[in-house]
C-alpha cells in the first residue's frame, strides 16, 4: 500500500494540471480536493486532438521528427506543460517513473498497412526515457510477434533496451477474469509485468464493432478475443474494460489517428485509407472513443457514406461503457472538454 | 492451428478434393518475388489472422485461408490472401459485399474489382485479395499481372 505521503506526492506531481476524472479522484482520495470539486472536475474530462497536416509529406510513411513534434504538441495541450519531459512527468505517477514497468499497448492486427505507427511508439519511448524511465522498463507489447512486426517493431527481450514482445512470449493467466458477460484469460504482461499501460490504438472502422480505438484495443490483452465479437462487441468491449486490472492499469490513451480506414475495416483497405494526421489523447477512454467516433463519422459523411448507425454497426459499446454499471467515462459531448490544436 | 510453409489449399469441390497451390513462385510472374512462407488458417483460427474481419468470411462459409507476401521489382510490397470458400456463392457474397462505386471491374477469374492498390477476384469457390502497401506508379498493372498469375494456379 502507498503511504499518504507517497500518494500526495504522486497526486501533486501527476494530476493537478490534467483535470481528468482519474486525476481528480486521486486528489480527492488524498484529501486535496473536496468531493464536490472532484466531481465537477470529473464531469469534464479533457480530450486533445492534435493535428499536423504535413505529417506525411510526400511519402506513405509519416515523418518521424514531425510525429515527435506532434506528440509534444498534444501532450502540452493536454497537461498545460510546454516542456515535453515535464508533461510526461505530470501524467506518469512518480512511483512508476522511478522503477516500474510501463507498457505501450500497440495495435498491429490490421497488418502492416494499418497498424500503430512505429514513429509514434518510439517517440513516446524516447520521451519516457527522458522523463526518467529506464529503457528496459518500457515494454512495447501486442498479441504476438507478427502483430508487432506489423507495427514496425522487432521482438527484443534484452532489458538494457526498450523491450518488445507479445503475449505469445509473455503468456496468459491460468485463471479467468470476469466482469459482466466477459470471462477471459488476461495477458501476464498486463497482470504481472506492467504497473501502467499507455494505450496506443489505431483508429479504424470495424466490421463488427463499428469502430476500434481505445477500448477495443484491449481485445489484444486477452487470449481469445474472437469470443467477444457477438452483438457488435456490445457489451463485451465495455465489460472487458471494466475488469479491475484493465480499468486501473490502462488509463491513458495516445491514440494513433495518423492514418485510418474509414470503411471496410479492421483490415487494411487501401481504397478506404485516410490520413487524419492526428493524435487523440486523453485519460477518459469513453470520451476518447466518442471523440474518435465523431472524427470517423465526419470522414464517412465527406466520402458520401452512411453513418455507422445507418450501416447497422454503431459502436454502441461506447454508451454502454458510460452507463451506471460500468462508469468508465463519459460520452456526453457537453461533458467533454475537447481541445483541438 | 496455423500451418506454416504449406503451400497447398484444399477445397471441397463436389465429391473430390482439389488440392492447389495458388501462390506463384518467385519469377513466375515477371518482376514478382514471393517473400514469405505461406501461412494457412483453418476457419476456426481465422481470427488469429484477421481479427474481427473473420466474421464476414465465416458467415460466407470460409473453409480455409492462405496468405503470402510478395515484392515487385524489389520495391513494391504486397500481400496475397486466398480464401477457400465452401462454394461459389460464398466467394460471390464476399466480392459483392466489398464492391463500391469507385472500384473498376476487371477481367480476372469469374469476376474482379480493382482499385489503385488492390485487386480482388473470385474464381469458383476461391476469393483472392491482393493488396499493395504503397500507391506507386504502375502498381495496379503489376497487381493485375500477379492476379492473373494466381488465377492460373487455381
Amino acid at each position: 500500500m502507498k503511504s499518504r505521503r507517497e500518494f500526495l506526492k504522486e497526486a501533486a506531481t501527476g494530476a493537478v494540471l490534467l483535470g481528468s476524472s482519474a486525476a481528480a479522484e486521486k486528489l480527492a482520495r488524498a484529501g486535496m480536493l473536496d468531493t464536490h470539486a472532484a466531481q465537477n472536475t470529473a464531469r469534464k474530462p479533457k480530450v486533445v486532438i492534435a493535428r499536423d497536416a504535413a505529417l506525411h509529406g510526400a511519402g506513405a510513411h509519416p515523418d518521424e521528427q514531425r510525429v515527435l513534434n506532434l506528440l509534444d504538441k498534444a501532450m502540452a495541450a493536454y497537461t498545460g506543460r510546454e516542456k515535453p519531459v515535464e508533461a510526461w512527468k505530470s501524467v506518469v505517477p512518480a512511483s512508476v517513473l522511478a522503477g516500474k514497468v510501463i507498457g505501450l499497448k500497440v495495435n498491429g492486427l490490421g497488418g502492416r498497412g494499418i497498424s500503430t505507427h512505429a514513429a509514434l511508439t518510439l517517440a513516446i519511448a524516447e520521451r519516457l526515457q527522458q522523463a526518467g524511465v529506464r529503457a528496459g522498463n518500457i515494454l512495447v507489447w501486442e498479441r504476438d510477434a507478427r502483430s508487432l512486426e506489423a507495427c514496425g517493431m522487432s521482438v527484443n527481450t534484452d532489458p538494457s533496451r526498450v523491450r518488445c514482445y507479445g503475449n505469445d512470449v509473455g503468456g496468459y493467466e491460468a485463471e479467468q477474469s470476469s466482469w459482466g458477460t466477459v470471462n477471459v484469460r488476461l495477458a501476464k504482461i498486463l497482470t504481472r509485468e506492467c504497473a501502467m499501460v499507455i494505450n496506443l490504438p489505431i483508429l479504424k472502422d470495424h466490421d463488427q464493432a463499428g469502430l476500434t480505438f481505445s477500448m477495443k484495443n484491449m481485445y489484444g490483452v486477452v487470449e481469445r478475443p474472437d469470443q467477444l465479437h457477438a452483438n457488435h462487441c456490445n457489451p463485451s468491449v465495455a465489460d472487458l474494460n471494466a475488469i479491475a486490472t484493465v480499468r486501473e492499469k490502462v488509463w491513458f490513451t495516445v491514440g494513433d489517428a495518423i492514418s485510418s480506414v474509414y470503411d471496410g475495416g479492421p483490415g487494411f483497405r487501401p481504397e478506404r485509407l485516410w490520413y487524419p494526421n492526428a493524435l487523440v489523447v486523453g485519460e477518459d477512454r469513453v470520451a476518447v472513443d466518442h471523440t474518435a467516433w465523431q472524427l470517423m463519422e465526419r470522414k464517412r459523411a465527406e466520402a458520401g457514406m452512411p453513418t455507422l448507425e445507418a450501416a447497422g454497426r454503431a459502436p454502441q459499446y461506447i454508451a454502454t461503457a458510460a452507463d451506471a454499471a460500468h462508469r468508465l467515462g463519459t460520452c456526453d459531448p457537453q461533458r467533454i472538454r475537447l481541445v483541438e490544436v | 492451428m496455423v500451418a506454416f510453409a504449406i503451400a497447398v489449399v484444399a477445397a471441397g469441390v463436389g465429391c473430390k478434393k482439389k488440392v492447389v497451390d495458388p501462390f506463384p513462385a518467385s519469377g513466375a510472374v515477371a518482376g514478382w518475388e514471393k517473400t514469405s512462407d505461406t501461412r494457412v488458417f483453418a476457419a476456426k483460427d481465422l481470427w488469429q489472422y484477421i481479427d474481427g474481419d473473420a466474421e464476414q468470411y465465416l458467415q460466407a462459409g470460409v473453409v480455409s485461408t492462405s496468405t503470402s507476401d510478395y515484392k515487385y521489382q524489389g520495391q513494391l510490397e504486397a500481400l496475397v490472401d486466398v480464401y477457400t470458400m465452401g462454394d461459389v456463392a460464398g466467394a460471390r457474397k464476399i466480392l459483392e459485399s466489398g464492391k463500391t462505386n469507385d472500384g473498376k471491374s476487371v477481367q480476372v477469374g469469374d469476376a474482379g474489382i480493382a482499385y489503385a492498390q488492390s485487386v480482388t477476384f473470385r474464381k469458383g469457390p476461391y476469393l483472392v485479395r491482393i493488396v499493395a502497401y504503397e500507391d506507386t506508379p504502375g502498381a495496379q498493372q503489376a497487381l493485375m499481372a500477379l492476379a492473373h498469375g494466381v488465377e492460373a494456379k487455381l
